[in-house]
């Protein structure tokens, strides 16, 4: 088959699983796994078959014209190029790992059918994102997935935190989704052409009339995505989804796709200064924050889901100084380790039965529990808390390595003061990344107290999977940071040796403040033991969602707040000092947007409804009251006596016989 | 004989007729009154038949039709009449009102009707 042939079989194998899935999911339950896992499987193959062909050769381009608009066409375009092939493996690798771990994980789920069909919907729309040539082709995988997330992170919509989490998803990323679609409409016209190859020749010869606008308008979409701030707020909310969808969407997919995005449309962005500012304040403010943010969480999913913001911020970082190299490299080597870390998560929770990083502290033997989630999770940790040998290592050197060579002013179109902004930005997350890692492996897998319930073995699936995908974890960024720049655009992406010693000495300075504060605070977990409450009904046969679902159902209740728990045992709280109250509650960014947006819609809505009820209903009721009151006095004749109906029938009749006898 | 004596004997029986069927209360004395309305119209159709000399004596075959009809009318009104009164307790048509409008709501007797058979569909439908 041609390279075509294949790269199209890839985003069109896991969409006809998920139709499949979705029609013959009920009626024919034992075909629902082949049917989720093999399409994923075999279009993961296929990825790695295009990406081994493709190799380090021209981008490849194929098109056929979708539909002829009268003004800017729309082709269904192919473009193949190491950026993208090797985003699609990426994908592949996770979703077909995810796809594995939900057999095990949502094991007698009734919705399991539709669950594992939306998985599949979602891994083609961010294939399809992947492979498009094409601006509104890309804006339909961009949406599918939108709409798929709200549906998976809804997935105990029993509970009401996961349906407000999914709405609140789906709301956010649609406010990014409206000025990214105007931006769209406005580049596509400004370059005369949908087609991605189009605009990018049109935007490095100038000829875009508003690079400013179109690229601030592309970034709120982007930041709706991706998790940027200001839009950030859906993502940690978006945790009360079961743990495979975290990991689907939360570390390859969806929130990869604006960086994809950016990475792709490079050339329009640096065509504006001040859309580079834009971008680059964006993701200092979202790195730094959001660390912060993260050691002060409870939820050990929420940590991983800050953690994936401010991993999120280095990749914009590494865009706002012009180097999409450097941010798909960590784009990459960070969809691996943090779909590891948040199946292993899952694994912990279902170990544990609790998401509460207070009561794993209070509980001793986890480790010997879940050995694999704790080795595997590790790695993963110390990955992201850039320890070399790491691959999470290579890439964030390579981001800082982009900076620090912007911050010199040898970067053409991206001012120095960008590459100091990300530089300074990305060394202070360095060691808070480091830190808030340490916490969260020592609270969860060095606590000290009763042991851990016994929930039985962590299935054969669930705990392989976490060993898949330490592999790349490892090896990943040093087997690849000398071959990856012929695949891209050949910036080198090595380590440097000021940035490298920078780097890994503030994350081994994190780790030992982490571990220093975590020691000091071991007297006092002892003396408050508290949070030891564990989902009551997870005995050992229960399927490890069940557990989940009831943890996260139950934390509110438990811990106060959804976020943090008043735990004064925990080293983010001595680390933070007066700050953790805050950082706990995202810097109450939620309250905030509950006042500027939330409380006037609901104003508006009720004014609305008073319009509607006490002003046009009025009309309604007056336009009926008349001939209502009409009626009534005419119901007054019907006295139901036949005597009186007959008199004025007979007067009737003598009156008409004496008009007639008068008229004649 | 002049046509106007029995012309003035009809038309103060159907007025007599007439204010009975107007004024009485007593179902019974309506129908009497009804009666003889149709009695004052037959005696018009005999007169008129003999003034004009019909050779087809078309209103005497249409007197005949009348009796018969009103025989049979009033064996009906009876029977109505005596199973109001079987019903009711009374025969007075001025408390005979069941079929009057009031106010939208429906007749307590109509109301009545309908919720014994909705209790025996919950029955039904518990059972």
């Amino acid at each position: 088959m041609t390279l075509t042939a294949l790269a199209v079989l890839v985003p069109v194998l896991p969409f006809l699983g998920a139709a499949a899935g979705l029609l013959v999911g009920r009626r024919a339950p034992g075909f629902v796994r082949p049917i989720a896992l093999l399409p994923t499987a075999l279009s993961f193959a296929l990825a790695i078959v295009v990406a081994a062909r493709q190799g380090t050769g021209a981008p490849t381009d194929a098109a056929h014209r979708l539909a002829a608009t009268g003004t800017v066409p729309i082709d269904l375009a192919l473009h193949l190029d190491g950026f993208s092939v090797l985003t699609a493996v990426l994908v592949g690798l996770v979703a077909t790992c995810v796809q594995v771990y939900s057999v095990a994980y949502l094991r007698d789920d009734p919705r399991y059918p539709s669950y594992a069909a939306l998985v599949s919907l979602f891994t083609a729309a961010m294939l399809l994102v992947v492979y498009t040539g094409d601006l509104m082709v890309l804006l339909v995988g961009w949406e599918v997935m939108g709409i798929c997330s709200y549906f998976l992170v809804g997935h105990y919509w029993e509970t009401e935190t996961a349906r407000s989490a999914s709405l609140k998803a789906f709301l956010v990323t649609k406010l990014g989704d409206v000025p990214f679609l105007i931006g769209v409409f406005a580049l596509a016209s400004d370059a005369g052409t949908f087609r991605i190859n189009g605009i990018l020749t049109a935007a490095t010869h100038h000829e875009l009339a508003h690079p400013t606008v179109i690229a601030l308008l592309l970034l709120a979409g982007v930041a709706g995505k991706s998790a940027q701030f200001p839009l950030h707020t859906w993502l940690p909310d978006a945790m009360a989804g079961p743990t495979p969808v975290s990991a689907l969407i939360h570390a390859a997919t969806m929130v990869a796709a604006g960086i994809y995005l950016v990475a792709r449309l490079l050339p329009v962005f640096t065509a504006s200064a001040a859309a580079l500012a834009v971008l680059a304040a964006m993701a200092a403010v979202t790195m730094v924050g959001s660390a912060l943010a993260a050691l002060a969480q409870d939820d050990i999913k929420r940590v991983l889901a800050y953690s994936t913001i401010g991993q999120l911020g280095y990749m914009a970082g590494a865009l706002a100084v012009g180097d999409r190299d450097a941010a798909v490299f960590h784009l990459l080597s960070h969809g691996a380790f943090k779909a590891l870390l948040f199946l292993g998560a899952g694994a912990v929770i279902h170990a544990s039965g609790t998401n509460s990083l207070t009561a794993m502290s209070r509980m001793g033997a986890l480790s010997k529990r879940v050995p694999d989630a704790m080795w595997t999770m590790g790695i993963a940790l110390a990955a992201l808390a850039a320890l070399p040998p790491l691959s999470g290592f290579f890439s964030k050197e390579s981001v800082l390595r982009a900076a620090e060579h912007a911050s010199s002013g040898d970067t053409p179109l991206v001012p120095s003061a960008v590459g100091w902004t990300v530089l300074v930005a990305g060394l202070a997350t360095a060691v808070l990344t480091a830190g808030y890692a340490t916490r969260l492996f020592l609270l969860a897998f060095r606590g000290s107290g009763p042991e851990a319930p016994d929930h039985g073995r962590q299935p054969f699936l669930m705990t392989g999977v976490l060993w898949v995908l330490a592999v790349p974890t490892i090896a990943f960024g040093g087997l690849t940071y000398r071959e990856l720049p012929d695949w891209f655009d050949h910036s080198p992406l090595g380590p440097t040796l000021i940035t490298s010693v920078l780097g890994a000495g503030l994350a081994v300075v994190g780790v030992v403040v982490a571990y220093g504060a975590w020691s000091a605070t071991a007297q006092l977990r002892h003396d408050h033991p508290i949070g030891a409450v564990v989902a009551e009904a997870a005995d050992a046969d229960a399927e490890p969602e069940l557990v989940e679902a009831e943890a996260i159902d139950a934390h509110e209740e438990i811990y106060g707040d959804i976020a943090a728990s008043d735990d004064p045992g925990d080293p983010g709280r001595l680390l933070l000092g007066p700050l953790h109250r805050h950082a706990a509650r995202g810097f109450h960014l939620d309250a905030l947007y509950a006042l500027l947006f939330v409380r006037p819609v609901l104003a508006a809505a009720n004014l609305v409804r008073f319009l509607d009820r006490d002003v046009v209903e009025t009309y309604v009721r007056g336009a009926g009251g008349t001939p209502r009151l009409l009626g009534a006095a005419v119901r007054r004749a019907q006295t139901g006596n036949v005597q009186t109906y007959l008199s004025a029938l007979l007067a009737g009749a003598v009156v008409l016989a004496v008009l007639v006898a008068v008229g004649a | 004989m002049h046509l106007a004596y029995p012309a003035v004997l009809a038309i103060l029986l159907f007025c007599v007729g007439v204010y009975g069927v107007l004024a009485r209360r007593n179902a019974i004395l309506v129908l009497m009154s009804v009666e003889l309305m149709l009695n004052a119209v037959n005696l018009n159709l005999v007169a008129f038949d003999v003034w004009l000399r019909d050779s087809l004596h078309s209103g005497q075959a249409l007197t005949l039709f009348t009796i018969t009809i009103a025989a049979a009318e009033i064996g009906l009104g009876l029977a109505i009449v005596l199973l109001v009164f079987r019903n009711r307790g009374s025969a007075d048509i001025d408390r005979l009102t069941g079929l009057a409008d009031r106010d939208g709501r429906p007749h307590p007797d109509h109301d009545a009707a309908p919720a014994p058979a909705g209790d025996d569909e919950k029955a039904e439908a518990t059972a």
